[in-house]
């Protein structure tokens, strides 16, 4: 669906994947967010398996992502202000967030800056602080494709990943290769690739983010993570004192692990009605 | 296995898409010869239907087996994801019918391999869908053809059987100019030689019977997608492609290309055009297939430099008027085929002998080496007269304008010692030579 979300410098139009069911705000909401370069399409199979499950859900293209208007943001803190806007454009009052790497960074600000909205919090993917390399970032300003191929390298742990994602005969490198330069071929006035992973360097208030958080919250996290360590989540789950489950997976948990991510997802959120 | 960078081609060839077996520890790829899969609950087989999860469910949709063959190719192809069929000319159809239908439209190269002129010029247009040919190098005739109603481009990487290479960069720009997909037929060069994703192609399929089986022995195709195509976008503008882009409601109402930005075409064509078609491939065939491209980059390498010897033998005698293969300065594709296919340009190529028919006819039957038959590709060395098997059903304007001529022989160039299919070559021409009564060669 499409909405228009507010925003200090007017409303933007914002897409947000549904799970294949008309949204229903009146069922227990889940909000779907991807990552840096990805868009809606990361969160399809989970997103249909919970719209069909008893829930609503939402998993929109993050501002100047695939089928949301630009610009990007530039700060985590903005996107999160962004998030919150979503839900009230959606009438969402309470929603369970669950975010993919620098979405896991938006679900996490957001969490704090709206307790009163948030009933889960469920970071997959995830470390704190999530910091980019100077040559990472170096090359995305030079050579943003090449930024790209080294990042989706990096986001494999594997050539056979079975079940496939979406479906059977899916090469996932292939895919999520052509799904990032898609993205960021589609933002012509921006470095998108630039602008998502400076905004993950530069998130500092993720600690302080933790401290105000208040709901349930679980770490999802692949043992052979290359872009965000499982290591490196271990401070922002203790001051979350959140729950962490590890998959035998990389960083693209979604298409390496979706059966495994459903099971984590569907024990993260069992409590969401509580 | 974490990677710091994408796995090369040998690797991808050998490993993409298979690990060794969970259940039993085998480390070849298993031939996963079952109808279908037993759901774990009502509610898992229900969210399988749904696409909530993915899965197999019955094998004419997907299976095991060929879900490694799909993965290895695309990785092969540096595509999104790709779909096994049963034959290739299955996989140029479900390529067509993923997105035509009664009142649809294609521009086609008219130096095609003869069953997929048959399957656009007679029977597509039986369904409504109507083909205009054009020469493949003459990018105003292209251009000129595209409609309103136009859903595609098509040509062949290497044109058969006169290897007209095609020119992928300037025709795929004319198409995206358009709002239109490119779609070639990959058979002849495999992604050894060539990646045509890498040239703006956006769709490609192969007879896997071919190279990529490389042995002879099985009938199959392989459908791969870019995923660069913006079905949207071209929907937005032109109206063309919302069977990508509107409900569908043969499939739960989807949205294909909102189910997936990448993989809309690929969604569509096993939700659709494999479960309606049903032109699947059986997994005993998608495991040859897959021993087959475990080889592909020490075969390709082989049949290439085979291939050039041979040419150079053909090249040089008397009783060949033309021979028709891109690396030579001769053929009118030489610099184009150095830009596109630096690595070589196959194992396919034709020659025009001296003489009449009946001079062919004594050539091909004096080869002892070379198998006469239908079809490319094997590790054995083929040859066949086009005009009289591949191409019957041309008259002889089509056939000029193929590339075609009365004596022309097609060779498909193997394995074997190259000096010992010269040897036999030396033979068959020697021996029409005599039933010509032509002046004697060494």
């Amino acid at each position: 669906m499409k909405c228009d979300v507010a925003m200090p410098a007017g409303a933007r139009v914002a897409y947000a994947y549904t799970g294949g069911k008309t949204f229903d705000p009146a069922q227990p909401c889940i909000v779907f967010l991807h990552g840096a370069l990805n868009d809606h399409s990361v969160w399809t199979l989970p997103a249909r398996w919970f719209a069909h499950h008893g829930h609503s859900v939402l998993a929109p293209d993050l501002p100047g992502h695939s089928r949301s208007l630009g610009p990007p943001l530039a700060s985590v803190e903005a996107l999160a202000d962004w998030l919150i806007a979503l839900l009230d454009a959606a009438h969402v009052a309470r929603a369970a967030l669950v975010g993919h790497s620098m979405g896991s960074l938006i679900a996490l600000e957001a969490a704090a800056r709206a307790p009163d909205r948030v009933a889960q919090l469920v970071m997959v993917g995830t470390a704190y602080p999530m910091k980019v390399s100077a040559a990472l970032l170096d090359a995305a300003r030079v050579d943003p494709l090449a930024a790209i191929d080294s990042v989706n390298a990096f986001s494999h742990a594997t050539m056979a990943a079975k079940p496939a994602y979406p479906g059977p005969g899916t090469w996932l490198h292939g895919a999520d290769r052509a799904l990032m330069r898609r993205v960021q071929a589609a933002s012509s006035d921006v470095n998108l690739f630039l602008n998502d992973f400076e905004v993950c360097d530069r998130y500092a208030g993720g600690l302080d983010a933790a401290a105000r958080v208040m709901c349930p919250a679980t770490l999802v996290l692949g043992s052979s993570d290359q872009m965000t360590l499982p290591k490196q989540a271990g401070a922002i789950g203790a001051a979350l004192n959140a729950r962490t489950v590890v998959l035998e997976a990389g960083h693209a948990l979604m298409g390496e692990a979706p059966d495994e991510l459903l099971a984590a997802l569907r024990g993260a959120l069992a409590a969401i009605h509580a | 296995m974490p990677g710091y960078a994408t796995p090369g081609f040998d690797t991808l060839a050998l490993h993409a898409g298979a690990a060794p077996d969970p259940a039993t520890g085998a480390r070849a790829v298993p031939i996963h010869l079952t109808t279908s899969f037993v759901f774990d609950s009502s509610e898992h087989a229900a969210s399988l239907f749904n696409m909530e999860r993915s899965g197999h469910v019955y094998s004419r949709i997907s299976n095991p087996t060929n879900a490694v063959l799909e993965e290895r190719v695309a990785a092969l192809e540096g595509g999104t994801g790709a779909i096994a069929t049963a034959s290739g000319q299955a996989a140029l159809h479900l390529a067509i019918a993923t997105i035509a239908g009664a009142g649809s439209h294609i521009v086609a190269s008219s130096a095609l391999y003869g069953g997929s002129h048959n399957l656009l010029h007679y029977t597509l247009s039986r369904f409504g869908i109507a083909t205009t040919f054009v020469a493949p190098g003459d990018v105003d005739a292209w251009r000129a053809a595209i409609r309103p109603e136009t859903k595609l481009l098509f040509g062949e990487t290497l044109g058969n059987p006169g290897l007209d290479v095609l020119d992928i960069p300037t025709i795929a720009a004319l198409a995206h100019d358009h709002q239109l997909p490119l779609l070639v037929d990959s058979t002849f060069t495999t992604p050894w030689l060539m990646r045509p994703f890498e040239h703006g192609a956006d769709l490609l399929y192969h007879s896997a019977t071919k190279f990529l089986s490389g042995h002879g022995t099985v009938i199959g195709g392989v459908l791969v997608d870019s995923g660069r195509f913006d079905w949207d976008r071209a929907t937005a503008a032109t109206g063309r492609f919302t069977e990508l882009t509107r409900a569908y409601e043969g499939f739960h109402g989807m949205v294909f290309s909102e189910e997936s930005t990448v993989g809309a075409f690929l969604l569509r064509a096993r939700r659709e055009g494999l479960r309606d078609f049903g032109a699947s491939m059986s997994p005993h065939t998608a495991w040859l297939i897959l021993q087959g491209i475990e080889t592909l980059p020490l075969r390709m390498a082989r049949h290439v430099e085979n291939t050039r010897k041979v040419v150079a033998f053909l090249a040089g005698h008397e009783r060949v008027e033309r021979v028709g293969y891109p690396e030579l300065e001769s053929h009118p594709d030489h610099a184009l085929a150095r830009r596109l296919l630096p690595r070589g340009c196959g194992s396919v190529f034709s020659f025009d002998l001296r003489g009449s028919r009946e001079e062919g006819r004594v050539f091909i039957e004096a080869l002892q080496l070379f198998s006469h038959l239908a079809n490319v590709g094997d590790c054995r060395s083929l040859v066949i007269h086009p005009a009289s098997t591949t191409h019957f059903r041309m008259d002889d304007a089509a056939l000029v304008r193929a590339g075609i001529g009365p004596g022309t022989i097609r060779l498909s160039i193997g394995l074997e010692d190259a000096d010992d299919l010269i040897d036999d070559l030396k033979r068959a021409l020697k021996a029409a030579s005599k039933a010509s009564g032509g002046s004697k060669q060494p």
